[in-house]
C-alpha cells in the first residue's frame, strides 16, 4: 500500500459514493434478496438501485455483504 | 417515486422507502423453493417437529456465526483468545431475530440466506465491539496529522495538498459540530460504525444518515470551491 493510495482511500471514505444510496436498514432488509440474485446471475444492481452504491460507502454492511456472499454461495442455488 | 434532478432518487427512497422491486427472482411469495417451504413448515409446526427445525435452525446460524467470527479475527490480530462465545451468543440472538421477524420473510430469497444474514450480522457487531473494548475513540487532531504525513507523490503533491486542505476547511465550515465529529470518527479514524453507535447510544442507520448528509455537504463545499469531488485535480476543467 503507497501513502498516495492511503491518502486517495481517505478522500474516498470522507466523500462517499457519488451515487445514489439506500439506508443500512433498507440494505440489511434487501441484502439476502441482492445476494442470491449475484449467485443467479441476475442483474441485481438493476432489482435493487443503490445497494451497491451503500456498500461502497458502508464498511460494516459491504463487510456483512461479503460474508452473506460466501456463505450463501456455499450452499448451491 | 421521483427520479428528477430537484429530487434525486435517493431522497426517495433512502432512508424510509424500500429499494425497488425487480421482475428477476430467484423465488418469489407465491412460489417458495422447496427447501425454503420446508424451512417454513418446520417452524410453524407444533411439538417435535416444530423443535427439531429450531435445533437445525440453530446449527445453521452458529456455522455462519463461525464462520464471520474466524473471517473477522483475522483482520482484527489483536483479537485474543477463543470468539467461539461471540458465536454462540450471536447464533443464540439471530434465533429470537428470526423466530420473531418470520412473517416477515417475503420468499424473495432463500430462506438460509434470509436466516444466515441475521447470524452474519450478530456476530459481525459483537465482534467489532469486542476489537474496541476499552480503547478510546481517537480524537479529531490525531486523524488529520496522520493524514498530513501520507504525502503523495512529488508529482501529485500539490493537487493533493490543496484538495487535503479545501476537505479540511468544508469540514470546518460547512458541517454542524455532529455531523464532523461523526465524519471523522468514521471516515478518518475508521471507528467501526457499530462501535460508535454504541458509545454515542444511538443506531448504524441513524449515524450513517450523519454520515451520508456529511458527505453531501462536503461535496457541495468542494463543488462550490471548483473541485470535482472524488475527481483527481488534473481532471477537474
Amino acid at each position: 500500500m503507497t501513502h498516495e493510495n492511503e491518502t486517495e482511500r481517505a478522500v474516498a471514505r470522507l466523500l462517499g459514493p457519488a451515487g445514489d444510496e439506500v439506508s443500512c436498514e433498507t440494505c440489511f432488509e434487501e441484502l439476502d434478496r441482492y445476494v442470491d440474485l449475484e449467485l443467479a446471475g441476475a442483474d441485481a444492481d438493476a432489482a435493487l438501485p443503490g445497494l451497491r452504491a451503500h456498500l461502497e460507502g458502508c464498511p460494516a454492511c459491504r463487510e456483512e455483504h461479503e460474508s452473506l456472499l460466501s456463505l450463501a454461495g456455499s450452499d448451491a442455488l | 417515486m421521483s427520479a428528477g434532478a430537484a429530487t434525486p432518487i435517493v431522497r426517495a427512497m433512502e432512508w424510509t422507502g424500500r429499494a425497488p422491486t425487480a421482475d428477476a427472482e430467484p423465488s418469489s411469495a407465491s412460489g417458495l423453493d422447496a427447501d425454503s417451504s420446508e424451512w417454513l413448515r418446520g417452524l410453524r409446526a407444533d411439538g417435535p417437529l416444530r423443535d427439531a427445525t429450531i435445533a437445525r435452525l440453530h446449527a445453521l446460524l452458529l456455522r455462519a456465526a463461525r464462520f464471520e467470527t474466524n473471517r473477522r479475527k483475522a483482520t482484527h490480530p489483536h483479537l485474543r483468545g477463543d470468539l467461539d462465545d461471540i458465536a454462540q451468543e450471536a447464533a443464540d440472538d439471530a434465533l429470537l431475530a428470526i423466530l420473531d421477524k418470520l412473517d416477515d420473510f417475503r420468499g424473495l430469497s432463500r430462506f438460509t440466506t434470509w436466516a444466515y444474514k441475521f447470524a452474519v450480522y450478530q456476530a459481525s457487531v459483537k465482534v467489532r465491539r469486542r476489537a474496541w473494548q476499552g480503547r478510546e475513540i481517537p480524537v479529531e487532531d490525531d486523524a488529520w496529522a496522520m493524514l498530513a504525513t501520507r504525502s503523495p507523490s512529488p508529482g501529485d503533491a500539490a493537487e493533493q495538498s490543496e484538495l487535503l486542505e479545501t476537505i479540511r476547511a468544508g469540514i470546518d465550515e460547512a458541517l454542524t459540530p455532529h455531523q464532523r465529529s461523526v465524519l471523522v470518527a468514521l471516515a478518518l479514524n475508521e471507528v467501526p460504525i457499530d462501535v460508535l453507535a454504541e458509545r454515542l447510544q444511538t443506531t448504524r442507520g441513524a449515524l450513517y444518515k450523519t454520515l451520508h448528509d456529511a458527505r453531501r455537504k462536503l461535496r457541495h463545499y468542494l463543488a462550490e470551491s471548483g473541485h470535482a469531488p472524488g475527481v483527481p485535480m488534473e481532471e477537474v476543467s
